[in-house]
């Protein structure tokens, strides 16, 4: 593709003006959604950080929201309840999501395999709200009462089909050739998938796991009926919980300037999980997924 | 072919003697290899499971408004939850505007960009490109909402707005007081949440088209648009209408920043100006408050009716991008 | 010590296809037994019926005789422990990508919950010096990946690895064939070595090297054992017309 431009100064004296306009245009028009695209990427992100920083203090980390109109607080409780109910979702999805995949990939060559794989796109699909509401039957109406356990329940179910697909597709990018050495050593074919398999692909299944985690971490409409959100401090797994992205939904849409203000600040922290979660992703994946299989 | 046997006598003994080994006595493992089928097999199971139990779950406790309502439920405009009286035209009707809306300014700028980065763009800056477009998708809903409520409405009420009041109110789309919050303010965020799906399939059935195709348009003297516009995009418009329609199926089921700024009335105006309301954000903003069991069924059913027109929407999707992808070229003439 | 391998009517479908039809030899204990052949003729497809990694194939099966010492391969036993008892090396090296050589050697035995580490470390060494790679990676042996050898190394590594388990046959296919001519010269060497402790079965699309390492020398055409007898005899006075035909180049 690098010799577009010398293939072009070759025919160019055949090519009439109204053409090569158009040609012109259309480039300029391609550029212009370009800039169009990262402009509210740079607007979000700068106002992130200038809204943000401003508003991240000591009290912010450490203390629980105030009542309604009064000024200063925080949002420990609600980093806390986030990376409660991230964990309670993590330790369910995580383990069912790769154990998915690896059937997918290693038992999943038939019919009810692409069964699976089908229902797993389309559960990926599924608006996160219609998850809420899920949970909330499954969690909540069991319960009795809006809980962090339902808030991770919700995520999990999230998670699994995002996990199932990267798990499945880094399996198959091990070699055969790697199973058929541990065959032939006498080892069997479980201990063979979890520690020749799974082991080659480990940094590729983590960057599946990563990718997923990133994307509930913002997740705000699945815990709006589930963990519901809470004022204070919790850490037990049958309550209410107060968690990040709710937080900032509620600030947000409130008439108080201080809430504002903090919502840009809670709104920082997150990114800054999610975009460490990223990029340390990246940083993985660039350090050989599957380094030297080949 | 009878040959002729071959000859065992050429060797001359056979050594029977087997002598004391190191991984004497260890299991062959075929009950834990059972175990470990059974297991995975139930994760895999676990997929199908989820997916049953939403659909067990949004059915069953939609009932009693199914019952009342019947087909009714989603053409009445009548929301009235202090007389149990449930129409969900005008979530129906939000939800589709606003993201027919979003479509119409997110199809070019996806497009666009996917032209641009594949087959414009200096080799150097492809990646950069693609991973700041993809960025975009990594951002919480929840974050685009609270920056359009303090930045893109601002923008909106005071700019963009009285200005498209101005030359194209007579289309009756941009009439009455702009208020910023509103039907538009939700399509524009959306459009910008949209965009990296587009642009991300689009790319990858871009990338998709073989080079000879390239090769072959250039070879008859067209230029690098006609290139594109012949080699390209005709190999890939099923491709990249799957993309599309893979931005249609998020935009419908997005909840929290359309919500933050679509104003949250169940009317139904012609104007974009005006506020709105959409099936995710209903279910968002009242779930928690529907105290009769008649009130969660209406809810419950619109989000059946979102889960089913998603689900519709996304397999649909998956198909064209995968005639693109993995199948045979889209069609031979052209 | 090694044992003999005795084959009677033996059997192989990939699906509905058959890949080996009443095949019946015999491999005499500690002498190397080669395997030639046009590609596409069964050869592969017989050793990995031996310590039946046919059977990984999907839809793949083998039914018939095979007796290695006095243990049956296919009547009473699991793939799983003839596997351990033969050793399998594969055209092209594959050692495992994220181990250390060390791990690597090890792998057999602490994949099969073999936790003695002092006899381990004394039979990595032992298996390294076998494979003749020993001198070469002694001081990294635990830092160093697998993967980061040369493709020669790498199928010594492979070697060793199939020796620490000790095995009492090891079966070789195309061990040479994405090697170097120098590389393939080593692993000739080491064959001959082997010999003394272990018995093999070779697997070569290359006559010469047929005739420089085994004693005994099988054709194959068309999923059919032809001929099978002393290299000697094999090379230079062949029984069959075939076989005269194959290794005078006439074919294949």
């Amino acid at each position: 593709m690098a010799n577009h431009h010398e293939n072009q100064s070759m025919i160019a004296p055949s090519i009439s003006l109204r053409r090569r306009g158009m040609d012109f245009l259309v480039t300029c028009a391609a550029g212009g959604a370009v800039v169009l695209v990262l402009l509210p990427l740079g607007a979000v992100f700068g106002y992130l950080v200038y809204k943000g920083v401003g508003s991240i203090n000591l009290a912010f980390l450490t203390e629980t929201p105030k009542p309604p109109g009064e000024t200063g607080g925080g949002m420990a409780n609600a980093i806390a309840g986030s990376s409660l109910i991230l964990l309670l979702g993590s330790l369910v999805g995580v383990p069912v999501g790769i154990g998915a995949g690896v059937y997918l990939a290693e038992y999943g060559r038939n019919r009810l395999g692409n069964l699976i794989r089908f229902t797993a796109d389309v559960l990926n699909g599924v608006p996160s709200i219609i998850v809420g509401i899920v949970a909330y039957g499954l969690v909540v109406l069991t319960q009795g009462h809006f809980s962090a356990l339902a808030g991770g329940v919700a995520l999990a179910i999230m998670m699994i089909p995002t996990i199932t697909r990267t798990t499945e597709e880094m399996l198959l990018l091990v070699p055969n050739s790697v199973r058929e050495a541990a065959y032939g050593l006498g080892v069997p074919r479980w201990r063979t998938t979890l520690s020749i398999t799974l082991r080659t692909a480990t940094s590729g299944v983590i960057t599946g796991v990563m990718l997923a985690f990133a994307r509930v971490a913002g997740e705000t409409a699945p815990l709006l009926f589930t963990a519901f959100g809470n004022q204070f401090w919790n850490w037990k797994v049958n309550q209410p919980t107060a968690a990040l992205p709710l937080q900032i939904f509620t600030y947000a849409i409130s008439p108080y300037d201080d809430w504002h203000k903090q919502a840009w600040a809670g709104a920082l922290i997150l990114i800054i999980l999610i975009v460490f979660s990223v990029s340390a992703v990246r940083f993985v994946a660039s350090r050989g997924m599957l380094k030297g299989a080949n | 072919m009878p040959g002729p046997q071959p000859v065992p006598s050429a060797v001359e003994k056979i050594d029977a003697r087997s002598h004391p080994r190191l991984l004497e006595g260890v299991g062959a493992g075929e009950f834990a290899d059972r175990i470990f089928y059974v297991t995975m097999l139930a994760c895999g199971l676990s997929v199908l499971a989820l997916v049953a139990l939403i659909i067990y779950e949004l059915s069953t406790k939609s009932a009693i408004t199914w019952h009342a309502f019947g087909w009714k439920f989603f053409f009445d405009s009548d929301w009235d939850p202090v007389n149990e009286v449930y129409g969900a035209w005008p979530f129906v009707y939000g939800t589709l505007v606003s993201s027919l809306l979003a479509l119409i300014i997110a199809v070019p700028l996806g497009v666009g960009v996917a032209v641009f980065i594949t087959e414009m763009s200096p080799r150097w800056l492809r990646t950069p490109l693609a991973f700041t477009t993809e960025l975009l998708a990594a951002i919480p809903s929840v974050i685009y909402g609270l920056w359009a409520i303090f930045v893109l409405v601002p923008i909106l009420r005071d700019d963009i707005e009285p200005a498209l009041g101005k030359y194209l109110g007579w289309t009756g789309l941009f009439t009455g007081t702009p208020y910023g919050i509103g039907m538009l303010a939700a399509g524009v965020i959306l459009a910008i949440m949209v965009v990296p799906i587009i642009s991300s399939i689009t790319r990858e059935v871009m990338t998709a088209v073989p080079q000879q195709q390239r090769e072959a348009v250039l070879a008859l003297g067209a230029t690098r648009w006609e290139m594109i516009r012949v080699g390209v995009l005709r190999n890939a418009r099923a491709g990249i209408f799957g993309g599309v329609i893979l931005g249609l199926g998020r935009a419908l089921g997005e909840t929290m920043a359309v919500t933050m700024v679509i104003g949250n009335r169940p009317e139904i105006s012609k104007s974009l100006f005006a506020p709105g309301y959409t099936m995710a954000s209903v279910i968002a903003n009242e779930f928690s408050e529907a105290t009769s069991d008649k009130y969660l069924s209406a809810l419950i059913e619109v989000g059946l009716a979102l889960f089913i027109v998603t689900i519709i929407v996304n397999i649909f999707a998956q198909i064209l991008v995968w005639t693109v992808t993995r199948g045979t070229p889209a069609r031979a003439h052209g | 010590m090694g044992v003999g391998v005795k084959v009677e009517k033996l059997n192989a479908w990939y699906g509905k296809s058959q890949a080996l039809y009443d095949i019946t030899m015999q491999a005499q204990a500690n002498h190397a037994t080669a395997l030639i052949g046009p590609s596409g003729c069964g050869k592969s497809t017989f050793v990995r019926c031996l310590n039946r990694m046919h059977e990984t194939v999907p839809d793949a099966r083998a039914d018939g005789k095979v007796l290695v010492g006095d243990l049956s391969v296919y009547n009473g036993t699991t793939a799983v422990q003839i596997r351990r008892r033969i050793g399998m090396v594969f055209q092209k090296p594959n050692p495992f990508p994220t181990m250390s050589i060390y791990d690597n050697v090890a792998a057999g035995l602490k994949l099969n919950g073999f936790r003695d580490h002092h006899r381990l470390d004394e039979i990595v060494e032992r298996s390294l010096k076998h494979a003749a790679l020993w001198d070469e990676v002694k001081d990294t042996v635990r830092k160093k990946s697998g993967a980061s050898l040369s493709g020669g190394q790498q199928q010594r590594l492979c070697i060793a690895r199939a020796l620490a388990v000790e095995p009492e046959v090891l079966l070789m296919d195309e061990p040479c064939s994405a090697l170097d001519p120098i590389s393939t010269g080593k692993i000739e060497e080491l064959i001959f070595q082997l010999k003394e402790k272990y018995t093999i079965v070779i697997v070569t699309h290359n006559m010469q090297q047929a005739s420089r390492v085994a004693e005994f020398t099988g054709f194959f055409l068309l999923g059919r054992l032809i001929e099978f007898d002393k290299t000697e005899k094999i090379f230079t006075t062949p029984s069959d017309k075939r076989t005269e035909d194959y290794i005078t180049g006439r074919f294949g």
